[in-house]
């Protein structure tokens, strides 16, 4: 399991890692989401994998599992699907008002460039 | 246990969501319970700065539970500072916001605003480091809302980028705060202070690996070269008071370094140690050179503004990096200084830019503007002030800095760095300054297209703008006369800081915990601690 567990954690990471890379918004947003999926796993599995374990205190309980990870993760994903939300909505900004999807951004547009020989 | 402590972090909230709420369309109350709200806030501020400077570590337990259960909000010395300026800065931008009608150009400019003071409060004062990546995660959200006020294509695409810089930094924080929970089974710093000194030999390797991820994500914040770039675009197009705000979030960055390693990766831990002041200080290093060569190589005020806060992150690290007493009192100066002067500086440019017609704040020769000599007296001061020439704070936190390194091993290359970008940065400043406000033109000689707009545009009432901007001047100038009994809070603030163990006996063994209270969340937490209960003494249970 704990083979399953990294390898997942790695291979999202890996896969969100490049895509972040890429040029346009669209995948540098799926790209986020990618890391932030792995980095659940990975704050999960910070409390060791145990199966069938309860987090609360119970009588009839052989052992327990770490609970405080599973609040840990539950913040996290509150926090990584509003986050998402506002990186679309920017995203969908941009690339309505300038017509184009990619992340750079061309060097000052016209208006800010000096006339020539006002820079010493 | 006063309850006066987390009034800083709830004050804002509940007045952000009063204003969403209840007064939405109407920007004069907006203003009037924003700035009420920022004085209130203030006066707190102010009320916790005196309770802390008599040296007592104020602990809060949210919810009561006990410290390493519950989430402790800790108030010392150097949070009461960093949330008092916090408090100012924000109320001097509220109004220069009002002043210019800056927060009528998009909606909800005042709530967005709390909000973010709200997350900056709570980064400060909170004890416990997840507790931190959430007010991180606050005050981040509600600054890609104050990035974007306004619109524009051009800020939307560079908050677009600013959005997926900071969301990388905030994945790379859980990454970091899993590897030291998996390590340590706490995320209370003062309990992690605790463990991490008492780490077995087996695990150093990984919570080194913890402790630079923190500290890679902080130089995120920080903007430490190389983790810098989303900063000189993002603060050239940002709406200019949100600027000047931000010229406290990089040091929220500076804070949490300071604050993590001093406390839980002190400078005691040499396995540690070793590994992050060379980094800190190499990076400081040349951020402080690209910085101050951005300024020199700038053609719009924008950008000049955005790389001097770069360079003057480089100093604040360079300071920083050596983690002994005498350094660090230098750079909690140089903080101070540079958060004042980084906000005159931004709304200096800002007057400017509103002056000449939209965002041309390039180094063109334009007709001059209204006011032009007042302005251009406010830019020569926030110049003096970031190049570190005398006479203003500015000298006064490079000189400390330079003495407290004098010390050091490495210091010929520290000063010989600090002295010769001064030198570039106060070219780079001269040239700006120069090309914008006195090659102008007469007014005559420009095209009447230019002329035009100047008279139809609108004047706000420039007097709260003013206002705003010359007393953060004045901020300056008493941080210079009263240098000294300010170095002397600051050297207590230091003490206070590395001596770790008045921190973790406050928030761990606190004279409110009463001993009923203690003993049953120390059950609960070793039940529930199986996987890695090694390090299970508690300083609670010894605490009664």
């Amino acid at each position: 399991m704990e083979l399953l567990l990294a390898s997942a954690i790695g291979v999202l990471t890996a896969g969100g890692i490049y895509l972040v890379l890429r040029l346009r918004s669209f995948p540098v947003i799926l790209g986020v989401s990618l890391l932030s999926y792995a980095v659940n796993l990975f704050l999960f599995a910070s409390g060791r994998l145990v199966v069938n374990m309860p987090p609360i205190l119970s009588d009839d309980a052989a052992g327990y599992t770490d609970p405080l990870p599973q609040a840990l993760v539950l913040t996290a994903i509150v926090i990584s699907f509003g986050m998402s939300a506002v990186v679309v909505m920017l995203a969908l900004g941009a690339y309505l008002s300038s017509r184009t999807d990619e992340i750079d951004i061309d060097d000052p547009d016209p208006i800010p460039e000096a006339e020539p020989g006002a820079v010493e | 246990m006063t309850h006066w402590i987390i009034a800083p972090i709830v004050l804002p909230a509940v007045m952000a969501a009063i204003i969403v709420m209840s007064m939405r369309h109407h920007v004069l109350l907006q203003r009037i319970f924003s700035i009420a709200g920022l004085t209130a806030v203030i006066a707190i501020a102010a009320g916790l700065a005196v309770q802390a400077s008599t040296g007592v570590i104020e602990v809060y337990d949210l919810g009561n539970w006990p410290a390493p259960f519950g989430i402790v909000l800790v108030l010392d010395r150097l949070s009461a500072m960093m949330v008092l300026l916090t408090a100012v800065l924000a109320l001097v931008v509220t109004v220069y916001a009002a002043g210019t009608d800056w927060d009528r150009r998009g909606n909800h400019f005042h709530a967005l605003m709390q909000f973010q003071v709200m997350g900056i409060m709570g980064a400060f004062l909170t004890g416990d480091v997840f507790n931190l990546f959430v007010f991180f995660e606050v005050l981040l959200i509600a600054s890609y809302g104050l990035m974007i006020h306004a619109g524009g294509t051009r800020r939307l695409r560079a908050g677009l980028q600013y959005v997926v810089f900071n969301l990388l930094g905030s994945t790379l924080f859980l990454f970091a705060l899993g590897t030291i929970y998996a390590t340590t089974g706490t995320l209370n710093m003062a309990d992690l202070a605790v463990r991490v000194s008492e780490i077995p030999q087996s695990d150093i390797a990984l919570i080194r690996v913890g402790a630079v991820l923190l500290l890679t994500v902080f130089a995120i914040k920080a903007a430490l070269l190389p983790l810098h770039f989303w900063l000189p675009e993002t603060y050239a197009e940002a709406p200019a008071p949100v600027t000047a705000l931000f010229a406290i979030m990089t040091k929220v960055g500076a804070y949490a370094i300071l604050r993590v390693f001093t406390l839980i990766f002190g400078p005691d831990l040499p396995d540690i140690a070793d590994v992050v002041e060379p980094l800190l200080l190499g990076a400081a290093l040349i951020t402080i050179t690209i910085g101050m060569i951005g300024v020199l190589g700038s053609n719009r005020l924008g950008r000049l503004a955005a790389f001097a806060v770069i360079g003057s992150m480089g100093t604040v690290f360079i300071g920083m990096s050596s983690f002994t007493p005498e350094t660090t009192t230098a750079t909690l100066y140089y903080i101070l200084h540079s958060t004042l002067s980084t906000a005159l500086l931004f709304l200096t440019v800002d007057m400017v830019r509103e002056r000449r017609m939209g965002s041309s704040d390039g180094y063109a020769s334009l007709p001059a503007f209204r006011q032009q000599g007042l302005i251009a007296a406010l830019f020569f001061a926030a110049a003096i002030a970031m190049a570190g020439m005398p006479p203003l704070s500015g000298f006064v936190g490079k000189l400390l800095i330079l003495k407290s390194v004098w010390p050091l091993p490495g210091a010929g290359l520290i000063w010989a760095v600090i002295l010769v970008t001064s030198l570039i940065a106060i070219v780079g400043f001269a040239q700006g300054g120069s090309a914008v406000f006195w090659k102008t033109k007469a007014p005559e000689e420009s095209a009447e297209p230019a002329d035009a707009p100047a008279e139809a545009a609108p004047e706000p009432a420039q007097g709260l703008a003013f206002t705003a901007a010359f007393s953060l001047l004045a901020g300056i100038i008493l941080l210079t006369v009263f240098a000294g009994p300010v170095t002397s809070y600051l050297s207590a603030t230091t003490g206070q800081l590395y001596q770790r163990q008045g921190y973790v006996d406050a928030v761990l063994t606190g004279p409110e915990r009463v001993g009923g209270d203690a003993g049953y969340g120390a059950k609960g937490h070793g039940d529930a601690d199986d996987g890695h209960g090694e390090t299970d003494t508690h300083a609670t249970e010894e605490g009664h």
